[in-house]
């Protein structure tokens, strides 16, 4: 117990934990825009895959850091498109579209990577974000080195939680989209457009996804490996069910589950030999379940998640 | 553009559908096909050849089939009923992990009642893996996708640790593997030469079986009334709650034998690389089936071919293995828009 | 007021077609300002297709709409609302976890603009409120609103946007007969400031009491306009139907034992609210006791109870005696119960499977369906389902007809079969005329009262006092779940039946009491 203390009280915990919790973030509220406006989207995992390729092969290629951060969000933005075509104007299932998705994005992830590089046996490397301390705030002791040394994307990050949250409740698209995945009949009586309402957010929320896989090839790490994403987009689906489809709860439950990542790395090394390292590697997936759990009886689902809007069929 | 059904569903289209998805995956496919600068139609021909251009690639693609058939049967069963059993993967290796357990020495049974206990054993393993998020489902209502997947991974890690550890087989040299299956247990083979094992037999008597189990019997009807119209079949009196538990205790029981039967049949032990997304691809291959279990049986073998005929055509020529993955990526998607096209017809205002 | 020489609405000549069906066949009608007109029809007869013409849901076939002589563009609900048209629907298209306020305010600024101008939308919506006198709490969420209310915020919804002219599409099928008058009081202050108003109903009494012209829709040809001043009932009935149809009569009967009984039997949903409170009844072999009330106060329950969905938390439920009140729906048919779903597509029938699987639904374990029990004798159920279509005259292509192509008339007899076959001895229906054409529900209710003959009693819960009743022997009134003592139809006026509809509290002009009256528990389950 005092050993978790201890991990608590080291100021790299809390900056681990930001780290960490930066591509939950940008998953999470991709996913929360996607399913806010009705459409659940699967294909959470091979974007964030492709978002994480992207970034890092513009770089690689010769590109600057945020124009690769702009190239991911725009080919995470593709298979959004991609997605709401089948499942917004096609009416198909959007389990099966979202899974479909994964698969192909991955997959074709693997294969541009392996085709441009060909013969790398060790992955190489790029120049990734360099942290930078906000002025002032990162002299603070403790605090200062924790929160205020990040990458940009971090920050960026954090800065997206407040902009969602803005865009859904105090501007009028954001109204739209919340109403399209409560009664989609009711956007149409208002003379909306149901459908592009729906592509628009499940586009919107893929680049966020996108970038989120982009973090960590570009800012976390500096290269990319395959199985990189490792499950943390099906995480992400989980964490936005805990948030009640909510921007504040996203961020509050990315937090948590970071930091219990963090706690789990460091217990690792304390606990070490007593306990096989793979039962810590386990613990976000078995808390990701608990989480789901603990949120079910509660959940109050956006009313039309899951069905398709089909115009022409008879009122 | 207005989406319209048809007033019925011809058993021709039905039939053409997963042809047209499929030549419409390897037409879009091409496009990947030609950045790599190989002609596409002599590597279309090469992908052919390495899965169907000799006695040798035959037999590779029918082993490599056996255990998608049985994750495709336990795909199809689970879709059917609407219950999106992702896991399957994990449901696999729990599947070998009890023939591990119980196939290694710890019990010795003639080869007649030894192989079928390995099956039983396995395909109550797997079962076991989805009783969690079935009664989740079932009680609380939580979406059983996410808990299948991250399942998945759970397994894999348990996996890591058991033949890393307590499982590991001490004689062998290399990577970590568990100990090998006694001769009691191993599947026997079909053919004097090569891999192919009497899972394959397996594999198509359960298709027949599960085909059958839906055509006649009342739990077929009850599993897809439930996959239709769950509110609707309630009410009529079947209980949806016991339909769900049972098709998924039916589904993680076929993708357990997927498992015995790579660790029993194909490899002889069990080691980490297993299975590279058996499960996985399994949604593909009853999706192309369009959840029909005998038609999983040909499904499998297609995909199969994919992947049997792309590793020996990257060996050709210039072009990752992970086109397979890509194909069989695209086919999932294109036999969603093609099965559409059969139930409705699209008119432009 | 002055005529105006351009009409405010004109359809000339517009036609819908879905496949092989003509919905609205070369129609032209006008519509003037200041105006009601009555658009009557039976169900299917293409009234609400025309609607949604007009309001940019379909685009037509051919013809043209003109709004103040300016042609309207087709297929944008945009370009509707922009000419001044308001539609409230017949299924109200509010959404419930969202508030009053955010419900009307929805595509009222542009898309793009980086503020919710949220104060000025609140000034303008109280200013209407008071004008027109329909109260409502903008910030409620629409969920905790009772349907007279909704309906309310959907008639906000469309003078908010400064409509000049509004639908309304069947809008007395879910309020009391007192909510109904204050709805036409609110039309009328409606014409007298301006606005033209085409009212959608196939209740002849209504159209008479409302309207100032009638025009008359039988299967999507316009029979005929004319002023409400010189029509009647009758014409009105047979310009509806073509011919005269009778509804069949109820012969009085003696009642027998008693088959279903409740006593004091109360259910209480997840959260905590009773839904339906000490309901106490019986009913009789012969005989047919009607349930009569606005949607929402507990008819919901009263039939999940009887047909297995649902437990009461208290009290009994018994059946010739014998209690069913913990019995799931596949017990509940094996005691001999039938039971007619409200939402057909929802309950009664899997689209998706054919017909003759549809009609074995609730038979599925017994001798003649399965062999050895867990194996379907096909050519049996088959052989059976063509006997069970030609006797109840369901119109398909046969046993292996898909089950969602059926019309909503065949669906309900597909049901009928099913459940009459097996000569019940309770039958609860509810709602099992709605949304038939006249010829289904005269067959609908024939076969009801041959098996009070035969001796069945029936439940019979419907929104159509007129049809409780014309059918009933004896009716008794649910509100907010509970139960009154039964009466013969012919002891209490409609108005004082419609004052116990509505709780024995008098809805004064206008004035709505929020969180005191009847919450709609449509989704209480």
């Amino acid at each position: 117990m005092s050993d978790i203390l201890d991990i608590l009280l080291t100021a790299g915990f809390w900056a681990a934990t930001i780290r960490i919790v930066s591509p939950l973030i940008f998953g999470t509220l991709g996913e929360l825009i996607c399913e806010r406006a009705g459409v659940l989207n699967l294909g959470i995992e091979g974007i964030m895959t492709v978002g994480a390729m992207a970034g890092w092969m513009w770089v690689y290629q010769g590109g600057d850091l945020w124009t690769g951060v702009l190239f991911a969000a725009f080919v995470g933005a593709i298979f959004g498109l991609l997605h709401a075509g089948f499942t917004v104007h096609l009416g198909l299932s959007q389990h099966v579209s979202g899974i479909g998705i994964t698969l192909f994005a991955s997959s074709l992830s693997y294969f541009v990577y392996r085709m441009l590089l060909p013969n790398a046996t060790t992955p190489p490397k790029i120049k990734p974000f360099e942290s930078v301390p906000i002025p002032i705030l990162s002299d603070i002791p403790f605090v200062g080195e924790a929160l205020f040394t990040q990458s940009p994307l971090t920050y960026l990050a954090f800065l997206t939680v407040p902009a969602v949250w803005y865009v859904l409740y105090r501007m009028p698209v954001g109204l739209a989209i919340r109403m399209a995945g409560e009664n989609p009949m009711a956007v149409e009586a208002q003379g909306i457009n149901v459908l592009s309402i729906r592509t628009g957010a499940v586009m919107a929320g893929s680049a966020l996804m996108a970038i989120g896989g982009a973090f960590i090839t570009m800012s976390w790490f500096d290269a990319f490996y395959f199985g990189m994403i490792n499950g943390r987009g099906w995480i992400c689906v989980a964490l936005v069910i805990f948030a009640s489809w909510k921007p504040g709860k996203a961020l509050i439950g990315a937090l948590l589950f970071a930091g219990l990542e963090a706690m789990q790395v460091r217990a690792q090394q304390v606990a070490g030999a007593a306990i096989p390292y793979q039962f810590f590697l386990m613990l976000p997936y078995l808390l990701s379940i608990v989480a789901m759990v603990f949120m079910a009886r509660r959940a109050r689902y956006p009313q039309a998640l899951l069905v398709p809007f089909r115009r022409g069929e008879r009122i | 553009m207005l989406i319209e059904p048809r007033q019925s569903v011809s058993a021709l289209a039905s039939a053409l559908a997963p042809v047209v998805a499929i030549m419409a995956t390897l037409a879009l496919c091409s496009v990947l096909i030609i950045w790599t600068g190989t002609p596409v139609l002599n590597a279309y021909y090469l992908l052919f050849k390495g899965a169907f251009g000799s006695g040798f690639a035959i037999k590779e693609t029918l082993t490599r089939s056996i255990p998608l058939i049985f994750t495709g049967l336990a795909v199809a069963i689970a879709f059917r009923a609407k219950f999106y059993n992702i896991g399957a993967e994990g449901q696999l290796y729990c599947g070998a992990l009890a023939a591990t357990v119980f196939g290694t020495g710890l019990i010795t049974l003639p080869p007649a009642v030894m192989i079928p206990f390995l099956i039983v054993v396995g395909a109550l393993a797997g079962g076991a893996l989805l009783i969690v998020p079935v009664l989740l489902k079932t009680r609380l209502n939580v979406d059983e996708v996410v808990t299948t997947l991250l399942l998945n991974f759970i397994v894999l890690l348990l996996v890591s640790y058991l033949i890393e550890g307590p499982l590991r087989d001490p004689g062998a040299l290399g990577w970590p593997q568990a100990a090998s299956i006694i001769d009691q247990g191993v599947f026997p083979k079909l053919l004097a030469r090569g891999r192919l094992h009497a899972g394959l037999l397996f594999a198509i008597i359960a298709a027949v079986l599960v085909w059958a189990m839906m055509k006649f019997t009342v739990l077929g009807y009850e599993i897809r009334a439930v996959g239709y119209n769950p509110k609707a079949a309630n009410f009529a009196g079947i209980r949806v709650n016991r339909t769900v538990i049972i098709t998924a205790m039916l589904s993680g029981g076929l993708a357990g034998i997927a498992g015995v039967s790579e660790v029993a049949g194909l490899k002889g032990y069990l080691t980490l690389d297993l299975s590279p997304g058996f499960g996985y691809t399994g949604i593909a291959v009853a999706m192309l089936a369009q959840l029909h279990p005998l038609a999983v049986v040909p499904s499998a073998l297609f995909l199969s071919a994919v992947y049997v005929g792309a590793d020996a055509m990257s060996r050709a020529v210039n072009i990752p293995t992970y086109i397979a993955d890509v194909l069989v990526g695209v086919s999932v998607l294109a036999i969603l828009v093609s099965v559409m096209f059969t139930r409705y017809r699209i008119r432009w205002n | 007021m002055q005529p105006s020489v351009t009409p405010t609405l004109s359809f000339n000549g517009v036609t819908k077609r879905f496949g092989s069906l003509i919905a609205n066949d070369s129609i032209s009608l006008s519509l003037e300002q200041g105006e009601v007109l009555a658009l009557l029809g039976e169900n299917g007869a293409g009234k609400t297709t025309l609607m949604n013409i007009l309001f940019g849901h379909y685009v037509a076939d051919e013809g043209t709409i003109a709004v103040d002589g300016k042609p309207l563009p087709p297929g944008s609900t945009e370009a509707a609302i922009e000419a001044g048209i308001g539609m409230v629907h017949q299924h109200f298209t509010l959404a419930e976890n969202l508030t009053v306020l955010e419900n009307i305010t929805l595509g009222t600024e542009s898309l793009w603009s980086w503020r919710q101008n949220t104060a000025a939308a609140r000034a303008k919506l109280a200013r209407m409120s008071e004008e027109f006198g329909l109260r409502i709490d903008p910030d409620a969420p629409v969920g905790a609103l009772s349907v007279g209310e909704r309906q309310r915020v959907e008639i906000l919804k469309a003078l908010y946007r400064d409509a000049r002219i509004l639908i309304l599409d069947e809008p007395t099928a879910v309020l009391t007969p007192q909510e109904t008058d204050n709805l036409f009081a609110t039309l009328k202050s409606l014409t007298l400031k301006g606005l033209a108003v085409i009212f959608i109903s196939h209740k002849l009494h209504e159209i008479l009491a409302v309207s100032h012209r009638v025009a008359v829709l039988r299967r999507g040809v316009l029979v005929g306009s004319i002023k409400t001043a010189d029509a009647d009932r009758n014409l009105l009935a047979e310009m509806m139907v073509g011919h005269t149809v009778t509804r069949p009569r109820l012969e009085p009967m003696k009642a027998g034992e008693p088959v279903l009984e409740l006593a004091n039997v109360t259910v209480t949903n997840r959260e905590g609210r009773d839904l339906l409170k000490n309901a106490t009844l019986t009913v009789r072999a012969h005989q047919i006791l009607g349930i009569a009330g606005v949607a929402g106060n507990g008819q919901r329950a009263l039939a999940d109870v009887l047909s297995g969905l649902a437990q009461p938390t208290s009290g009994n439920v018994t059946l010739f005696g014998k209690s069913i009140a913990r019995a799931s729906p596949a017990a509940i048919v094996e005691q001999g119960v039938a039971r007619i779903p409200e939402d057909r597509h929802a309950f009664g029938i899997i689209g998706d499977m054919q017909v003759w699987e549809n009609l074995i639904s609730e038979d599925l374990r017994t001798e003649d369906i399965s062999k050895l029990g867990f194996v379907i004798d096909k050519s049996a159920a088959v052989s059976r389902s063509e006997e069970l279509l030609e006797r109840f005259d369901v119109r398909c292509e046969g046993p292996h007809a898909q089950t969602k192509l059926l019309s909503g008339g065949n669906m309900q007899k597909l049901i009928l079969a099913r459940t009459l076959s097996r000569k019940p001895s309770f039958i609860l229906a509810n709602q099992p005329v709605r949304g038939l054409d006249e010829g289904a529900i005269a067959y609908v209710q024939t076969l009801l009262l041959e098996a009070r003959t035969r001796g069945a009693g029936i439940l019979l819960i419907s929104e159509d006092l007129d049809e409780l009743l014309a059918l009933s022997d004896k009716i008794a009134v649910i509100y907010h779940g509970r139960i009154s003592e039964a009466f013969e139809p012919g002891a209490k006026s409609v108005p004082e039946i419609g004052l116990m509809m509505a709780g024995e509290v008098a809805a004064t002009a206008g004035r709505i009491v929020v969180g005191g009256k009847a919450r709609a528990d449509h989704h209480a389950d």
